[in-house]
């Protein structure tokens, strides 16, 4: 059992009281109408997978190979297109539109994100390097990483030396972040904890991968038409009750 | 109004719905009711001091709180609209100059006093200016 993720865009980050009146600090990802554009499947494919597209575009700013895509799918042009593999009973229809009713509260997720890039970045900012002393006759090397092997007998630097480079701007996945809240007209997830990525970013979100998948999870998949009650009443004292509810899952990993 | 803002409005509006949040300031004495939850039971507990500093804005403000506890100071910062507070209570608004009286800590006894505002409201100079001043003072001589 294996369902598909959802694409989001990240909004930024805010805090949310619970009752207990700790504050949780978390990110606010919006779904834009996240839709599925193709299926793969055993048969045709040799693998079962669903393709995503998310949030709307004008027809003049899609490239013509593009357009094809859409248009086979009869869908309205998409920002950015996913595939995410599913279990074999997980596919969806093309056409089906997913909702944030795809996840419930208190449920772990995995986050996967473009994070931020720092352009060429020394030895100090990317691997935590202390740098060289301020004096002692070091002169203009300060923040530099120092030696960077041994003598004659490897007669070289190792593979994989932590050195000067491109810093970020990588895909990254952030594992096991609690769901805490969701605003299902808005199409909001809120999400504990950070994610990667800046504002406005793309990012996929899925069951998390070393967390069971909540057995009352929609599935296939929570879709935007069918009106799933798991979630009816979304309000801010649901916290609570949803974490005690995922403790117990989750075997109280969950402070509460 | 974009979709943070509107979060954090939710929040606070929920917050101040429930208690009111009076106009305070560095400066002022107030006394902070903390709901404290002992077991299965919630009772209420109040620190009161000086309020020495009010920081961040909107759902994120703050503000600290300092006493002197058994000789010893005791600071404590409060997120303003935190659920724990059962209520804020202003007892003496003080005269400042500063907005972060940080200084306080250095100081101990007399030095650490803050003068008290006299506060004189538009309301009561103009009840005073249309009853005549003469017989007001006369009549506080005698009492």
């Amino acid at each position: 059992m294996m369902r598909c993720g959802v694409i989001a865009r990240k909004i930024g980050m805010s805090r949310i009281f619970n009752n207990n009146g700790e504050h949780i600090p978390v990110t606010i990802l919006r779904l834009e109408d996240v839709e599925v554009l193709s299926v793969k499947s055993l048969d045709k494919d040799g693998y079962t997978a669903v393709q995503l597209g998310f949030s709307n575009k004008k027809l003049k700013n899609i490239s013509k190979p593009l357009r094809g895509v859409f248009a086979k799918a009869n869908s309205q042009p998409k920002e950015k297109v996913a595939e995410f593999r599913v279990s074999e009973d997980a596919i969806l229809k093309i056409g089906d539109k997913l909702s944030v009713n795809h996840f419930i509260l208190g449920q772990k997720v995995d986050v996967v994100g473009v994070s931020q890039g720092k352009g060429f970045s020394g030895a100090m900012k990317r691997h935590n390097f202390g740098g060289m002393q301020a004096s002692h006759g070091v002169s203009i090397s300060h923040r530099s990483h120092g030696s960077t092997g041994n003598s004659q007998d490897p007669g070289r630097t190792w593979k994989g030396k932590k050195m000067a480079g491109q810093y970020g701007n990588v895909r990254i996945t952030t594992q096991n972040l609690n769901v805490v809240k969701l605003f299902e007209e808005e199409g909001l997830i809120l999400i504990e904890g950070s994610v990667p990525g800046s504002k406005n970013g793309v990012v996929f979100i899925r069951d998390a991968i070393k967390y069971k998948t909540p057995d009352n999870a929609p599935f296939p998949a929570g879709l935007a038409n069918e009106n799933k009650t798991n979630n009816e009443d979304i309000s801010l004292s649901n916290i609570d009750n949803n974490k005690e509810t995922s403790s117990e899952l989750e075997g109280g990993e969950v402070e509460n | 109004m974009n979709v943070i803002d509107k979060i954090q409005k939710d929040q606070m509006d929920k917050i101040v719905a429930e208690r009111s949040i009076p106009d305070f300031s560095a400066g002022d004495t107030i006394k902070v009711d903390v709901k404290i939850v002992e077991g299965d039971k919630e009772r209420i507990q109040a620190f009161e001091g000086l309020c020495i500093a009010r920081s961040g804005g909107g759902l994120n403000e703050s503000f600290t709180v300092r006493k002197i506890s058994y000789g010893e100071g005791v600071e404590r910062i409060f997120p303003i609209f935190s659920p724990k507070i059962a209520g804020i209570t202003v007892l003496k608004k003080g005269k400042v100059r500063r907005a972060k009286l940080y200084y306080l800590r250095d100081r101990r006894g007399k030095s650490a006093r803050i003068v008290e505002k006299i506060q004189v409201s538009k309301k009561d100079t103009k009840t005073q200016v249309d009853q005549p001043v003469s017989k007001e003072v006369a009549e506080d001589t005698t009492s």
